[in-house]
């Protein structure tokens, strides 16, 4: 990992090539790959204490890339997000407040507590939510897409979704579709190695998921996902190309899960020493040495934990949703 | 006052919400130039131009949750699904995706997009091409669902439909597209959720939709030579359903008979039967019975399609046994 941090040929203009990226940006990565690290660890103490129900999927040791993406994307961009969301609504701008209250099911929720963490999301950040289904979002995303081109704005959709979705056939169609349309939108495909257990040598015989682009006229790129600032470099490239109008790009962005599938899947089937590699080259770690002089980072992490309790202690004096007001807005 | 075919009459309708509003755009297998397989989308090329009639691969599945994403941010998209057969591909962005988004985001965004396709047995099509797959649909809370069979209906419930801020799956009948009728001049706009009373009558209440209605009233007219007063009350759409019509109409009459093409094994006609039983049933003479398709795949012969869809004489037959 370099020390300095520089943007490669084409980057963005507050950075021109070979310029250090700026101080406030790479502090903003650092601000929601910290959060979301701290927001999944909290999420799992407050499941095991109850105060959590259903699935939850946290996104531990994926957090960079969330973070990197969302670093190149305007407010008014849309991005589609999956089940292992907690990252993506972050890094689009939530209120760790109204997250943790939906995630535990109360009024004051993004959504009324009738979503919970796999149907999460924040629609005044543009985030247009979570899914339950793998895959489901990627052609809800391609179609955000389209609604932009029929609309004439200049805005892109972000679609996140993972190695495992993309061995689902609405991958390929949409692919298909957005390149053949020439659609604003940036896939990005976090490859996580693992499709709930079934590790990714057992689930494709293609070893390298950002080949699958070309196959659609969509360029493919894959990029460290563990290291946020070269996320952010490759997606700003493809947000402005997307922007330019000159369509899809493919973005793998390979990780490793820190855990299981789910909260209560121990992932006793995951390669030990794969995974040692993998937690040696830990998100924040790799993000706390680009920022090694950076006295703001103690700050920021302070503001996150107050931010973080503060979230807790509003999820557990948000009301439960009204039983009588639920049933009199069912018409028949 | 003007005679249209069904299909021009849902031409005309695409044709005015198009014009009315920037926002809508259609989306579909050969619906450009070639106009739709049923011509319903004639001309929108040339007069809308490509960014908003959009000829796309055959890959239902994403183009229909590429509506939902359209729909997501503010676009009034009109996807045409050739068969509703083919809606069995799409079913994920249906019943997962589009009913369910406005309820679980807590209100935060709607899905105002309407599915056309279209359905029905009668041309040797077979097993795969010939379905009436409603009960499907009605079945997911959060969808409704709309099934025309005059021209006039079509019209006014279509350009209904788009104006609607939730998810319409709208199910013409491939027997319709050449049949006539009135469509009045000017803005026809039928709402949803209200049945039609096609024919007024005093003896039974046909409870039926889509092409079926067509099959009622002839049924109606032979029956009323006979001295048999039959109301036919077209639902029109399944849901949001017109309960108040239809238990009017059996409380009047006391003896309801429930007719549709779909196979009678889970229909909505199960369902309605048991909502006029349960709702109305000091009112009634007798039980609700049910006239449907046969428990078949749909097959290729003509002698043997005919006879797995109500015809004229099973609806006579049905009400000779009520009265």
């Amino acid at each position: 990992m370099k020390e300095e941090v520089t943007a490669a040929g084409g980057g963005p203009p507050d950075a021109a090539a070979g310029a250090p990226l700026d101080r406030g940006l790479l502090l903003g990565i650092y601000r929601n790959i910290y959060a979301t690290r701290r927001f999944e660890l909290q999420c799992i103490e407050l499941y095991r204490e109850g105060f959590i129900r259903g699935y939850l999927h946290p996104y531990l040791g994926e957090e960079a890339i969330a973070a990197g993406v969302c670093a190149a994307l305007r407010r008014s961009d849309y991005i589609v997000s999956t089940h292992r969301g907690h990252g993506h609504c972050i890094s689009k701008g939530a209120d760790l407040k109204r997250m943790m209250a939906e995630i535990m099911g109360r009024v004051d929720g993004y959504c009324a507590g009738r979503g919970g963490s796999m149907h999460i999301s924040s629609r005044k950040d543009n985030n247009l939510g979570a899914n339950g289904i793998v895959g489901g979002g990627i052609p809800i995303a391609t179609g955000a897409a389209m609604g932009i081109k029929v609309k004439g704005t200049d805005q892109v959709v972000v679609d996140f979704f993972s190695d495992g979705a993309s061995n689902n056939g609405v991958f390929a169609e949409s692919l298909n579709l957005a390149g053949v349309f020439r659609l604003p939108i940036v896939y990005v495909l976090e490859n996580n190695h693992y499709a709930v257990s079934t590790p990714i040598e057992c689930s494709t015989g293609c070893c390298d998921l950002a080949g699958r682009g070309p196959a659609f006229g969509v360029p493919g790129v894959c990029v460290d996902g563990n290291d946020a600032v070269q996320v952010y470099q490759e997606t700003r490239r493809a947000v402005e190309r997307a922007r330019r109008g000159e369509g899809p790009t493919l973005i793998e962005a390979k990780t490793f899960r820190h855990g299981g599938h789910h909260i209560n899947d121990p992932g006793l089937y995951m390669d030990a020493q794969k995974l040692a590699e993998w937690k040696a080259r830990d998100p924040i770690l790799l993000m706390r040495r680009v920022l090694a002089e950076e006295p703001a980072v103690a700050e920021i992490e302070a503001r996150v934990d107050r931010e973080l309790e503060a979230a807790v202690a509003f999820g557990k004096n948000s009301p439960e949703p009204s039983v009588e007001e639920f049933l009199a807005a069912i018409s028949d | 006052m003007a005679e249209l075919m069904y299909r021009e009459a849902l031409n005309r309708a695409l044709f005015e919400e198009m014009e009315r509003d920037p926002l809508v755009f259609v989306m579909g297998e050969t619906i450009g130039e070639r106009g739709g397989s049923y011509k319903v989308t004639e001309g929108l090329l040339k007069r809308f131009g490509p960014r908003r009639v959009v000829d796309t691969p055959i890959a239902e599945a994403s183009f229909t949750g590429m509506a939902v994403g359209a729909a997501l941010i503010g676009c009034r998209p009109v996807v045409e699904i050739l068969f509703i057969d083919f809606a069995m591909l799409v079913m994920d962005q249906i019943v997962n995706q589009a009913a369910k988004y406005h309820f679980i985001s807590g209100g935060q965004g709607r899905v105002p997009m309407v599915l056309r396709t279209q359905g029905g047995a009668g041309n040797g099509l077979a097993a795969q091409h010939s379905q009436s797959l409603e009960a499907l649909f009605y079945h997911v809370p959060g969808l409704k669902v709309v099934m025309p069979a005059t021209p006039g209906d079509a019209c006014g419930l279509l350009k209904a439909a788009i104006r609607d801020d939730d998810p319409v799956i709208f199910i013409e009948h491939k027997l319709l597209y050449m049949t006539k009728g009135e469509v009045p001049d000017g803005e026809v706009l039928v709402p949803l959720g209200k049945a039609d009373v096609k024919k007024a009558g005093r003896d039974v209440s046909l409870i039926t939709y889509s092409r079926m209605t067509l099959t009622c009233l002839e049924a109606a007219a032979a029956l009323e030579k006979e001295g048999i007063s039959v109301e036919v009350v077209d639902l029109r759409s399944l849901v949001p359903l017109d309960k108040e019509t239809i238990l009017e109409s059996a409380r009047r009459t006391g003896r309801v008979v429930v007719v549709h093409e779909a196979a009678r094994r889970g229909g909505v006609g199960g369902d309605i039967a048991a909502m006029i039983m349960e709702e109305a049933y000091d009112d009634l003479d007798g039980p609700v019975v049910r006239i449907a398709g046969r428990n078949t795949p749909i097959p290729y012969n003509l002698n043997i399609e005919k006879v797995c869809i109500p015809s004229v004489e099973d609806v006579i037959e049905g009400v000779l046994k009520l009265v």
